[in-house]
């Protein structure tokens, strides 16, 4: 993925320079686009394009001249390089030179070489792959011969003609000015820009829509004007001139990106906009990204001590040196050597030039080597992650993929990890559950016992052989596809593979996936009889009346209401129909060529938007094949005349109000009319493309109605209803879905009513504020009235059911209204100024006084494992937030089925409309969590005994400490639910503190209806404020903002879409995955390289230490006992190799114990491997072995006649043995690598040694320890030294660690020794530890104890008790939570209200605004759906009638009261 | 990842599920607990006290006797030497010291510098390893970390070059054994093959030369503070001459300390006398007194030594030994005591 880093940015800066070159001609907003047919004779001359970027990429950083200073210049940037250098560059110096000079730079050519070895093999890599895009063909066409002929994609050019057959891969961003579609379009596949799979249309330019014959090159004669290359892949704005002069606008949906597949269609003509690097696929790309993680930063502070060190001994030295030399006085002894000028050196000037001598003698203090050691061993980490077969994904053939190479350690150190909902913690395939129609609720019960028969089976198949279940669903699937289109698919594939391109490959693996929608789950939806009775019913009455003309407006409401409800279901969306088998245009054969020329005038009038493209969320596809088609009924026969009559009266409307002029495109006939089956089998199965799950569900759910949708143009939508048969609607506007409005709308004309309908689909909580407020009260406003209050009953209850609620409604605009608002409408469509913002509005001033017809309750089941997932981390100490945009209830009920909530934990709920009340709320919930937690704690200390087996559990939260602002923060079992308006509220400065006291002594925090600002404002506020390390995990374009700002971001590489993928640091296939990631890789990577990273402070000192002890007997001279050679490959070389085996594959734990004890985890979040006092702990057992290594071999050797290097050589080879020891010591499991670096180092230094030593005996100049080695090998006291010094030089540690073993293990040895004992015993052992609340944590601050832990009744999972707990006991919701026992105290509160709740689950809503308008009871009593533990629900109507900071207090009292008796 | 490729198969990118690519290489993972590590404890305890006793022994039969001749009989001696001035004039004193009991074996004859650094960093560069080894170029132009000792005031190059030839030190030693019934004789001592065979081989030749030594050092000045040329430096024995004078060798050989000692001779043992050694009795030393030591307030003596198998005299490893062993096995009762203690703990911990 490297290969675009920074290039692009280089390519735009050449550009804009040739852009300015020009800037004396011409205005530098807008590129102009010629044809080049029309210049080619003048090649390069006149041509007006000639100074555009072509198509050829050059990815790569560096050519065969540029790349040694080039590459040299950016390694410089690095900081410790330029140190090494300087140092390096010192030994040039003579008066302070230390080594030989050319020696003295080996470190750093060694250092710089190796990157610079890697950056080449990159670099090489990229161009490799460049060349291979760059030689691929595309046919362009060519003014000489008159013809496309073949080209190389790097001769393409800007104003090139290009001719694109299906499947191909655009060369270029091309204007799209031709194609073989009937309809002008041209369907392309975005897969490789943003990893939606699902089809998107493009539309040839406006002006040459109407070209019945083929497009001629030579005829063009058209100037484009556009933007200048930018990166937004949803923005083309521009216009085309023509020699005529008139002018035509340019949008997105005319332009084809390079990267993309044409798909769906034969062929297509365009224009090259921009080419090479100034396309927006590349102009999209950017590399890795580089974050510091939390170890290196603190790493870094070390790095800085160690330069204090070293300065304050290089002083010392000189200090030294300088008083030393003062001793003598004048008179010099003979061995103080004079200058070279044989001039005295003043004891002050020498002591300058030995501090800087001392510099480079103790360079190696500053680890040079520690950089590169740490990227090694984390490209070797991310290798093992990588490779890790427990995050391997079958379904989908994917595993994890790092994207940021240099942050793993940090998964070791997470603290609060923010989860997306939707895709993230569920599975993001939407299955249609209910539905509500004009208030009436349709259970779709049989739907319901369908999808638990799935899920069994789905479970079967995952205990069994699962890789058996998935592949032949997978085939047959594709054999479904069959023939050509599979063909085809493979051999697109094949192309994606050869393009090279990183990115381009591993999206090309996404086409396999193209399935992702199809199981049968999402498609066969079994219809609610009673439903299907009214839609059958309905059907047949509107065929009857409309046979008999009559007003289709007398159709009972409720029918009407049905029949809209499909209609809106059926075309109120983007999806896209396709027929696998046949190339698109046949699937339409039987659509009439005629009404377009009808329909040409009115768009020539009024141009009606063609906003169908993707809105700037995400979305996937759905390709499903259409299984039910089979049983529509084709009985078009009766919708002819209707078709032809209204034609008639069309044109007569025509004439009258042009512009309203509606084609109704009604199907005449079936061209098989004869028989259902055989016009479905004919035609294939439609497959339906959506650009998000929920919409594929909803056009599913209709066909299950026999509603189906079977056809979509640009301004027409064909959809076949039971027994009226095919309709055509014409599409006036579709108005795309924004996270803004929450909501998108078509307009159509309905062919049978002639009304100009709007059918408005979208979030609850928007549209029912959208709702024309019911009418007087007469029956039919009652009735309004009574939908509207109904449906939001059943919305709240779908809400709680965890379904995802949809709300349609629908709005007839009168012409008059309509005419008005298309003329403001159409300004803002042509306005070049704020087109967005006045479409916006635009959008706004439609969508009001609507209709509601219906809501829809979709289920997004929860992945497999997230509960338990949840369950670890939430053990392993963190801190789980779920953001999402879902609304409060469906959240609040997820959360509960993953187990996010507890149901013995109170909730805290805050909805505030203002700022004020907001800031009350906060307050008040303090007040509460103080008090409750501060009483209770002091109150009923023996409580925690009868709740023993809760309170071991909880024992393991010992809160993080290490980061604290305020000290260690208790966690209460609370759980905070906040919604989007809340939060923006609570979001602001002024209570953004009170907002994090109130979460962070919340066990879980849930924030819904959260904006994707709201959700990154989140994320950086806790870690800014808290300063703890954050975690951001989702899989949508609306996480993106989020994963980018959190520390580590994660990203679902899951359906919807690549972009939080391409954000994102790791990818993972499923959320689950995320317990091993980080508890398992994440502990591991920050163990292994924080006991490096300190092994590596402790070697570095304990070295340069021995030279500096030696100072003292040489006159501070900077001479060093320890030869040059030595000194400085000792790093690089001789003792390198164990520290990066250790640091790659040490074990501290193993998987099993890491994933079974959870609490492991907090040994990073604490970074309780390197403290700070750690480094200086093991500065001082550097200096201590050094003492050791040094004044062993001083006082063995003293009063002989050893010379320096006799007397260093021992001293360096006993250092490198006790580092290797004490290396062996930290090393927690030993493979045979670890014991074949270990001896390799040895073998190593000797054989260096001894080749060193024998070489040339005149060529290493000032030192020259000629056979110093073969003489110490033979001389039994270099031995003697050799066994007594590790021995006393590691004692102290060897021994402290052994105590510690013992008398203070931490968590992690305990967790080592049960590794020891076998599987079995190990499981029993983690039980029974939780249940005896041994404390693994002894010095944790003890857990206080919740209030809450006093509820005795267990949450029951038993059905049972479920249903005792659903009848109604009514609690006045805010005195709820003091209940210490449901089933004692609720008598006292039962006077209240006759509301529904349960008792188990202690709910406190602080709200002012109330949730819901105030109504009568809402019952639910849910179905047992999965693994959800039940539907709570609760609703206050009084929350506010009394202040609640004195319930607070007196349910502090009362607690204060209750607790003895509850014993 | 770039090398999966794409519909090679279902699994085409399912990780290999080999030990290593896993993570689960078979390892050895040692606890550190009393009872793992008590018997190492117990064990290095019992090696080193095995090691340090037979040391102690083997250092107890070795001898050695320093006699410092700095100021004391050797005054006058003393005195004169300060004066650079008489630099030229010569000095004989004696010293004379006392054998309490006889030197068994060979015995080595040091002299001793204390006080003197050999080992400054700028003193020890101040040498040309390529001049030593003969090199003919090397001869004429020194290398500059001779400097300023590379030419004399003449600009002649001089040789050996550098602050370390220069500052050679330049006493003689006559040792003299004054029997209790007879005349006193000089003790025969081995004034050849006191250095590494390889500094005398490989490190050190003369310049080649088809005629005399002197011949070779045509055209070189001698050291500042030498008062013979380098080819005259053994006048007794003509093929000792140049830079492969063992004792310029000897001096050569920079010393770690600024205490330090270097072999002068070696007991001739073919002596009847000294056969077995040094025997008791009274001695002299007849020091032809140069080498001026009051700059650095050093002090210059005779060591006289015999040696064991890894060394001379010293006590210091035995004793080492003896402490270590001493401190691992005070770990090791402590850590005895936390297993008798804890160890119930710990042993839960597992069970």
């Amino acid at each position: 993925m490297a290969r675009e880093i920074g290039e692009p940015g280089v390519a735009k800066s050449s550009t804009t320079k040739k852009h300015k070159r020009r800037k004396s001609k011409k205005e530098i907003k807008t590129r102009t686009v010629h044809a080049n047919i029309l210049y080619d004779q003048a090649k390069g001359g006149d041509n007006p394009n000639r100074h555009y970027a072509n198509n050829k990429i050059k990815t790569t950083k560096y050519t065969l001249l540029s790349f040694i200073p080039k590459n040299l210049f950016e390694q410089f940037h690095r900081f410790a390089n330029v140190y090494f250098v300087f140092i390096a560059l010192l030994n040039f110096v003579p008066v302070v030179n230390a080594f030989q000079p050319e020696l003295a730079l080996a470190p750093v050519v060694f250092i710089l070489s190796v990157t610079a070895i890697k950056d080449l093999w990159e670099d090489y890599r990229r161009h490799r792959s460049d060349k291979e895009i760059n030689h691929m063909d595309c046919l362009v066409y060519s003014r000489s011969e008159r013809q496309y002929l073949e080209c190389y994609w790097k001769e393409v050019c800007v104003g090139d003609f290009i001719r694109l057959r299906c499947n191909e891969i655009l060369p270029a961003d091309v204007l799209l000015l031709s194609s073989s579609d009937p309809d002008r379009l041209c369907h392309i596949e975005t897969a490789t820009l943003d990893g939606e799979t699902n089809l998107k249309q493009r539309q040839v330019v406006r002006s040459f829509i109407d070209l019945d014959t083929e497009f001629d090159p030579l005829k063009y004669n058209s100037v484009i004007e556009c933007e200048k290359p930018n990166n937004d892949l949803n923005r083309f704005r521009g216009y085309i001139t023509h020699r005529n002069g008139r002018r035509d606008g340019l949008y997105k949906e005319n332009l084809l990106l390079r990267g993309c597949t044409i798909r769906n269609t034969e062929e297509a003509v365009g224009i090259v906009i921009y080419a090479g690097h100034e396309t927006k696929a590349m102009l999209n790309n950017s590399g890795p990204r580089y974050k510091r993680s939390k170890l290196e930063r603190q790493m870094n502070v070390d790095v800085f001590w160690c330069v204090v060190i070293l300065l304050v001994m290089c002083l010392f030295s000189a200090i030294g040196h300088g008083l030393w030399m003062f001793q003598y006085g004048d008179k010099r002894p003979v061995f103080d050597v004079l200058s070279p000028e044989g001039t005295d050196l003043s004891p002050v000037v020498s002591a300058i030039y030995l501090f800087l001598t001392m510099i480079i003698v103790f360079q190696v203090l500053i680890p040079i080597s520690l950089f590169v050691s740490i990227e090694i061993v984390k490209i070797c980490q991310v290798y093992f992650i990588h490779q890790d077969a427990d995050l391997y994904d079958e379904e989908t053939d994917s595993h994890l993929q790092c994207r940021a190479l240099n942050i793993t350690e940090d998964l070791g150190q997470m603290q609060y990890i923010f989860s997306d909902k939707t895709g993230t913690l569920t599975e993001n395939k939407m299955v249609f559950r209910r539905c509500i129609v004009a208030g009436v609720e349709y259970s779709h019960d049989a739907n319901a016992r369908r999808l638990a028969m799935y899920q069994e089976v789905d479970s079967e198949e995952d205990e069994g052989l699962s890789r058996g279940g998935t592949l032949p669903r997978k085939e047959s699937l594709t054999s479904q596809h069959s023939g050509g289109k599979a063909v085809l698919r493979s051999q697109s594939t094949k192309s994606h593979r050869r393009t090279g391109s990183r990115a381009e490959a591993k999206r090309a693996s996404i086409l396999s996936k193209h399935t992702a929608f199809s199981s049968p789950m999402e498609k066969d939806i079994t219809p609610d009889p009673q439903l299907r009775d009214k839609v059958n019913d309905c059907g047949s009455q509107m065929e009857f009346m409309r046979f008999h003309n009559q007003l289709l407006s007398q159709i009972s409401p409720d029918l009407q209401d049905v029949f809209d409800f499909f209609i809106a279901l059926t075309i109120c969306n983007t999806v896209v129909v396709s027929s696998p088998n046949q190339p698109r245009q046949k699937v339409r054969r039987f659509e009439l060529k005629s009404p377009v020329k009808t329909i040409e005038d009115f768009i020539k009038r009024f141009t009606p938007s063609r906003l169908t493209s993707a809105s700037s969320s995400s979305s996937s596809t759905s390709l499903a094949t259409n299984r039910s088609s089979s049983h529509r009924a084709c009985s078009s026969l009766l919708s002819s005349p209707s078709a032809e009559s209204t034609l008639a009266r069309l044109e007569e409307e025509r004439g009258a109000t042009p512009g309203i002029r509606g084609a109704l495109g009604t199907t005449p006939a079936c061209p098989h009319a004869g028989g259902s089956v055989a016009g479905g089998s004919d035609e294939g199965e439609l497959r339906y493309e959506a650009e998000s799950p929920d919409e594929a569900a909803l056009v599913y759910a209709a066909r299950a109605y026999k509603c189906s949708l079977v056809g979509r143009l640009a301004d027409q939508v064909t959809i076949e209803l039971p027994h009226v048969g095919r309709l055509s609607f014409e599409l006036l506007h579709t108005l795309a879905f924004d996270s803004t409005r929450k909501r998108m709308s078509v307009v159509v004309r309905n062919p049978l009513t002639e009304q100009i309908t709007v059918y408005t689909k979208g979030a609850d909580s928007v549209i029912m504020d959208l709702i024309r407020p019911p009418a007087a009260d007469d029956s039919k406003g009652k009735r309004q009235r009574k939908i509207l209050f109904k449906t939001q009953n059943y919305l709240n209850l779908y809400g709680m059911d965890g379904l995802r609620t949809l709300c349609i409604a629908k709005r007839v605009l009168s012409k008059e209204q309509y005419a008005s608002w298309l003329r403001r409408h159409l300004e803002a469509e042509t306005a070049i100024q704020g087109r967005e913002e006045l479409l916006f509005e635009s959008a706004l001033r439609l969508e009001t006084d609507l209709h509601l017809l219906g809501a829809t309750g979709i289920e997004d089941r929860l992945q497999d494992g997230v509960p338990e997932t949840i369950a670890a981390l939430r053990r392993a100490g963190l801190q789980i937030w779920v953001l999402t945009g879902d609304k409060q209830e469906t959240a609040i009920n997820i959360a509960y089925a993953c187990k996010l909530l507890d149901p013995e934990e109170e909730i805290i709920t805050l909805n505030a409309d203002s700022q004020e009340a907001c800031a009350v709320l906060l307050d008040e919930s303090l007040h509460y969590i103080q008090a409750k937690f501060l009483c209770s704690s002091s109150a009923d200390p023996c409580a925690a005994g009868v709740f023993q087996p809760d309170y071991a559990t909880l024992q393991f939260h010992a809160p993080p400490t290490s980061s604290g602002t305020a000290g260690p923060v208790v966690v209460h079992r609370l759980g905070l639910v906040i919604d989007g308006r809340t939060l923006a509220y609570a979001l602001d400065k002024s209570l953004e503190d009170k907002f994090l006291a109130v979460a962070r002594s919340c066990r879980s925090v849930l924030c819904c209806r959260s904006t994707p600002l709201q959700k990154s404002m989140v994320v950086k506020l806790v870690r800014d404020k808290l300063k703890v390390m954050t975690l951001a995990i989702g899989d949508g374009a609306n996480d993106v903002s989020m994963i980018q700002v959190a520390d580590v971001g994660v990203g679902i590489s899951g359906q919807e879409g690549m972009q939080a993928v391409m954000a994102s640091d790791f990818a993972l296939p499923r959320f689950q995955y995320l317990q091993k990631l980080l508890l398992v890789h994440g502990h591991w990577c920050y163990s292994r390289l924080a006991n490096m990273i300190l092994y590596f402070f402790y070697k570095n000192a304990m070295f340069v230490a021995l030279i500096f002890w030696y100072q003292f007997y040489c006159g501070f001279s900077g001479s060093a006992m320890i030869d040059q050679w030595y000194l400085i490959f000792f790093n690089l070389m001789f003792s390198a190799f164990p520290q990066l085996i250790t640091g790659t594959l040490d074990k501290d734990v193993s998987a099993d114990t890491l994933q079974e004890l959870p609490q492991l985890y907090m040994n990073g979040q604490n970074s309780e491997e390197y403290k700070p006092y750690m480094f200086w702990m093991n500065m001082i057992d550097a200096f201590y072995q050094s003492l050791v290594c040094f004044f062993i071999p001083y006082f063995a050797y003293a009063d002989s006649d050893v010379d320096l290097f006799t007397w260093g050589t021992p001293i360096t080879t006993l250092a490198l043995l006790t580092i290797l020891l004490h290396l062996g010591i930290e090393t927690k499991t030993w493979t045979w690598m670890n014991w074949a670096s270990i001896a390799f180092s040895i073998v190593l230094f000797f054989m260096v040694a001894m080749c060193y030593n024998a070489s040339c005996p005149t060529c290493y100049s000032p030192s020259n320890p000629y056979w110093t080695m073969q003489r110490l090998l033979g001389d039994p006291l270099f031995y003697l030294m050799c066994v007594i010094t590790p021995i006393a030089a590691l004692l102290p540690r060897y021994f402290y660690r052994a105590c510690q073993g013992s008398l203070f293990p931490s968590p992690v040895q305990v967790g080592r020794q049960l590794d020891k004992v076998p599987l079995g015993l190990r499981r029993h052992l983690v039980n029974q530890r939780t249940a005896h609340r041994t404390p693994l944590y002894p010095l944790g601050p003890p857990f206080l104890k919740g209030c809450s832990s006093k509820i005795t009744d267990p949450y029951s999972s038993n059905p049972k008790q479920k249903a005792q707990a659903a009848s109604p006991i009514c609690l006045k919701s805010m005195e709820m939570k003091d209940t210490p026992g449901s089933s004692k105290n609720p008598v006292n509160h039962l006077e209240h209200h006759d509301e529904l709740s349960l008792p188990s689950s202690e709910i406190i809503w602080l709200t002012s605004t109330p949730l819901m308008p105030q109504m009568e009871c809402v019952q639910l009593i849910s179905p047992p759906s999965g693994a959800s533990p039940g539907v709570t629900y609760q609703k206050n109507q009084e929350s506010l009638d009394c202040p609640q900071q004195n319930i607070l207090k007196q349910t502090c009292g009362e607690r204060l009261s209750d607790s003895p008796d509850s014993q | 990842m770039a090398k999966n490729q794409v519909g090679a198969g279902p699994f085409a990118r399912r990780p290999d599920n080999s030990a290593f690519k896993q993570q689960r290489l078979p390892a050895w993972s040692p606890s550190l607990t009393p009872h793992t590590v008590l018997s190492v404890f117990y064990g290095l305890s019992l090696i080193c006290v095995l090691l340090g006793i037979w040391l102690l022994i083997t250092v107890q039969n070795t001898y050695q006797l320093k006699v410092d001749y700095t100021n004391g009989s050797c005054k006058k001696c003393f005195e004169m030497r300060k004066y650079p001035a008489n630099a030229t004039k010569n000095c004989i004193c004696t010293a004379n010291f006392k054998v309490p009991k006889a030197f068994l074996g060979d015995v080595f004859f040091y002299y001793g510098l204390i006080n003197f650094h050999q080992n400054l960093r700028r003193y020890m560069d101040s040498r040309d390893d390529a001049q030593l080894v003969g090199r003919k170029k090397s001869l004429k132009f020194p290398s500059t970390y001779c400097k300023p000792f590379a030419y004399d005031e003449n600009g002649l190059p001089i040789a050996p070059c550098g602050a370390v030839a220069n500052s050679k030190f330049n006493d003689s030693f006559r040792l003299v054994y004054h029997q209790l019934d007879g005349p006193a004789v000089t003790v025969p001592l081995h004034r050849r093959g006191i250095t590494w065979y390889t500094d005398k081989n490989i490190k050190f030749h003369n310049p080649p030369t088809n005629t005399t030594l002197q011949e070779a050092f045509q055209g070189t000045a001698q050291p500042l503070y030498w008062q013979r040329p380098v080819y005259d430096l053994d006048p007794e024995d003509p093929n000792n001459n140049g830079f492969i004078n063992d004792d310029l060798i000897v001096w050569m050989r920079e010393a770690a300390f600024p205490n330090f000692k270097k072999l002068y001779g070696i007991l001739n043992r073919a002596h009847a006398l000294f056969s077995h050694g040094l025997p008791a009795g009274n001695y002299s030393i007849i020091i032809t007194y140069n080498f001026p030591v009051q700059y650095f307030q050093g002090k210059k003596e005779v060591v006289v030594s015999t040696v064991t198998w890894f060394g001379g005299q010293n006590y210091f490893l035995p004793i080492a030994y003896l402490v270590s062993s001493g401190m691992t096995f005070i770990a090791a009762i402590v850590l005895t005591v936390i297993h008798v203690k804890v160890g119930r703990d710990g042993k839960n911990m597992e069970e």
